[in-house]
């Protein structure tokens, strides 16, 4: 029983802090938001730090990271609301390296570089949160593979240079869905703001030229649980930020003539907040520790319901105690808000893991 | 990262496991898992049961009895114990009384005591709340004047638990009424049961169950040999006590046992979607409950350092969820049921109101969070 961070791991999350806390501040973050609504210069330097190198084998230029390894990566991105496609990042690479083929796989140093970008395409409108609710089409003709279809709120795609997709497939495993690697330069993209202020694309797909990456509904799964371990991980450091600036402001804001954390009836209230904090971070240590142990969905799904229901209950009260600042756009609280209000989300929510849960 | 037990903590664990299904009698055993009133005599086999075996006070120095058990040996030992459903082991002699002495006591006193509570020979209870002082103790009014070689106390304790069955009692008093410092004027006293002018008195709680009690103080001579640490320091020992080890206050143990036996009771609920949520939500939170509950664990093994106020955290939590808990249960029963069970079941929905009332009441353990904490 151990749950510190070792060595490494410390060493890397404080330098991803560090450089956020130099780089990528309140100021800078809504400067990228505002801008091209991501960071190029970002982006090279946590390809710098190794952050791309870091879910992948040395074999590839990488460092052989789990989902542990990369917690306190995203608990830091989570503590400063990074808007850049990470996560679609990891689960892309992981996905290629998993199945990709050798020509797909010798690439992937260019990746641990930074000068290929690649993102994960998975959702599609309507099929909310579950895993085979695949419509779009792979078919092959003359050797070549082609996809047809629309997958939505593809989050990176529009800086990508290459998309991860799933699609349905005659020949292919399980329930017919395969794995397929597409050049966004093939595809139609319609980008926009998401509500938490990152980029995401709805991608059009006709007869796109793709190439198979091995895998089907049992590598897609595994993918779609660290993606939960990690958001998990992420949500805990944006709570963890919205817990502290909230009393931070409790200190500070004065009425009546004294610091309003002097009254009682927010001084539960705040406590209450940590409370989840601590219990979601514990649960985002089962998730890491799960998912490297090669996953237990129901720990995964647990870990998720206990993240959603403290990202909502953080987020809403840390706005509501900052009063009417909290709905400012001007504090980072309320960016804080947007972020949460997404996590609870991403993955799946609060019902989707419920009743994954109850029938594991 | 590594949320396992090692090898030799598995192991110990199964020890603990197998001695427990060997050497816990069938007949407790079922009064525990079907909620059924635990006699004075069904505490105190059990309490011996522990002490033959040299298990009843794993965290006393060794000289004394203890086990020489490390903090997660002595948690595992305490979830092990809620989990196969013993009945409890009254906490007012072993950890609470012997606690006190062991820090503040003098030679003699321990000598005479601390073999008898292990042994059970004496059963303890607690004189803290008095009926103006609850979540402010400090407030206390039961007095205590000295004449000669002895105290004589006059006043008033409420919701003393298991005073009907105790030997002794250890009170909080006040020696000197006249300090405008309250808490300065304090002082700790071991009272024996049969002294002339102590009256118990019962107080039936809601579930109908005689637990608790009033206790009245009427010109009681205490020996001054009585009297823990100094005169007027009685509220230091009271901060101890307080500060004092509590890594089981969340009873994860024995919330995992109530919630095995709530899956099996109401197996044939399980298809209502309605009723799975609110049972997944409850396990969830309970499974995050024991890994906070480890993590506060490691950090105390690792820095040698006793849990902070954030152990407050764990009371509310393992309050919650044993109501929680409680509160599914009730409502799995059939409303048009009156069997044994059925009404034991709602009888301990009643009861378990008490838990986030009693030891510091939840509102009370989030003012030491804010303080203590969060610095507010």
């Amino acid at each position: 029983m151990n749950f510190d961070y070792n060595e490494e791991q410390q060493l890397l999350a404080d330098s991803v802090r560090r450089y956020l806390a130099k780089a990528y501040d309140f100021e800078s973050r809504k400067k990228i938001v505002a801008g091209q609504g991501w960071s190029a210069e970002a982006w090279a330097q946590f390809a710098e730090m190794g952050l791309m190198g870091l879910p992948l084998s040395a074999e590839h230029g990488g460092f052989g990271g789990g989902a542990v390894d990369l917690m306190g990566v995203m608990e830091a991105f989570g503590e400063a609301l990074v808007v850049e496609p990470y996560l679609p990042l990891v689960l892309a690479v992981r996905l290629i390296e998993r199945g990709g083929s050798a020509a797909q796989r010798e690439a992937l140093p260019r990746v641990v570089e930074g000068k290929t970008r690649l993102a994960f395409a998975h959702n599609e409108k309507g099929a909310r949160f579950a895993l085979d609710a695949v419509r779009t089409q792979a078919s092959r003709k003359d050797g070549r593979w082609r996809l047809d279809g629309e997958k939505a709120a593809v989050v990176g795609a529009s800086s990508a240079d290459q998309l991860v997709v799933s699609a349905r497939a005659q020949e292919s495993n399980e329930a017919g869905i395969a794995l397929f690697l597409v050049d966004t330069g093939k595809v139609s993209l319609q980008t926009y703001r998401t509500m938490d202020e990152r980029l995401a694309s709805d991608v059009v797909l006709r007869g796109a030229d793709a190439e198979p990456v091995e895998g089907g509904l049992g590598a897609l799964g595994e993918a779609l649980d660290l993606g939960t371990a990690l958001v998990c991980a992420e949500a805990v450091g944006a709570m963890k930020f919205a817990c502290d600036t909230t009393l931070e402001y409790l200190k500070t804001r004065k009425q009546f003539g004294v610091p309003i954390g002097t009254f009682q009836a927010l001084q539960h209230r705040i406590v209450d907040l940590y409370i989840s904090l601590e219990q979601a971070r514990s649960m985002a240590c089962l998730a890491a520790s799960k998912a490297d142990a090669g996953g237990d969905p129901r720990s995964i799904s647990a870990a998720k319901i206990r993240i959603a229901d403290a990202a909502r209950h953080v987020s809403q009260e840390a706005v509501q105690l900052h009063g009417g600042m909290g709905m400012s756009e001007e504090l980072k609280v309320s960016h804080a808000f947007r972020r949460l209000t997404v996590l609870a989300r991403e993955f799946g929510d609060a019902d989707h893991h419920l009743a994954r849960f109850a029938a594991l | 990262m590594d949320l396992n037990y090692s090898a030799e903590e598995l192991a110990f664990r199964d020890e603990v496991r197998a001695w427990l299904r060997a050497n816990l009698p069938q007949d407790l055993r079922e009064k525990v898992e079907n909620y059924q009133h635990l006699s004075r005599d069904d505490l105190m086999r059990w309490h011996r049961t522990l002490a033959k075996k040299g298990w009843v006070a794993p965290a006393w120095p060794k000289e004394w009895g203890g086990t020489g058990w490390n903090v997660v040996q002595r948690y595992i030992f305490d979830e092990e114990l809620g989990y196969a459903g013993t009945p409890p082991i009254i906490p007012f002699g072993i950890t609470m009384c012997a606690a006190v002495l062991l820090r503040f006591g003098t030679e003699a006193q321990k000598k005479r005591f601390l073999p008898r509570i292990y042994d059970g020979d004496d059963f303890w209870c607690q004189g803290y709340s008095e009926p103006g002082s609850g979540s402010d103790l400090a407030s206390l009014k039961s007095k205590a004047v000295r004449q000669g070689d002895h105290y004589v106390v006059n006043g008033q304790k409420i919701w003393t638990t298991l005073a009907h069955y105790a030997d002794w009692i250890f009170c909080l008093v006040r020696t000197d009424p006249t300090l405008e410092k309250r808490q300065e004027g304090i002082s700790f006293l071991l009272m024996d049961m049969k002294t002339p002018g102590i009256t118990v008195r019962p107080l039936i709680l809601m579930d109908g169950a005689h637990e608790v009690n009033e206790v009245f103080f009427d010109d009681v001579k205490v020996p001054v040999e009585n009297l823990v640490h100094e005169e007027g320091k009685g509220w230091t020992v009271a901060k101890y006590l307080l500060g004092h080890e509590r890594m089981n206050t969340g009873r994860v143990g024995e919330s995992r046992r109530q919630l095995a036996r709530l899956k099996e009771y109401a197996r044939g609920m399980m298809q209502d979607p309605r009723w799975r949520d609110r049972l997944s939500r409850l396990e969830v939170e309970l499974t995050a409950l024991e890994i906070t509950n480890l993590r506060f664990l490691d950090r105390m093994r690792r820095t040698g350092q006793p849990p902070g106020a954030d152990v407050s955290m764990l009371k509310i939590k393992g309050t919650e969820i044993q109501q929680g808990l409680a509160e599914l249960m009730m409502d799995a029963t059939d409303p048009a049921a009156s069997d044994p069970l059925a009404e034991a079941v709602r009888k301990r929905y009643l009861s378990m109101r008490k838990t986030t009332i009693y030891a510091g009441s939840n509102e009370i353990q989030r003012n030491i969070i804010a303080k203590m904490t969060l610095g507010l």
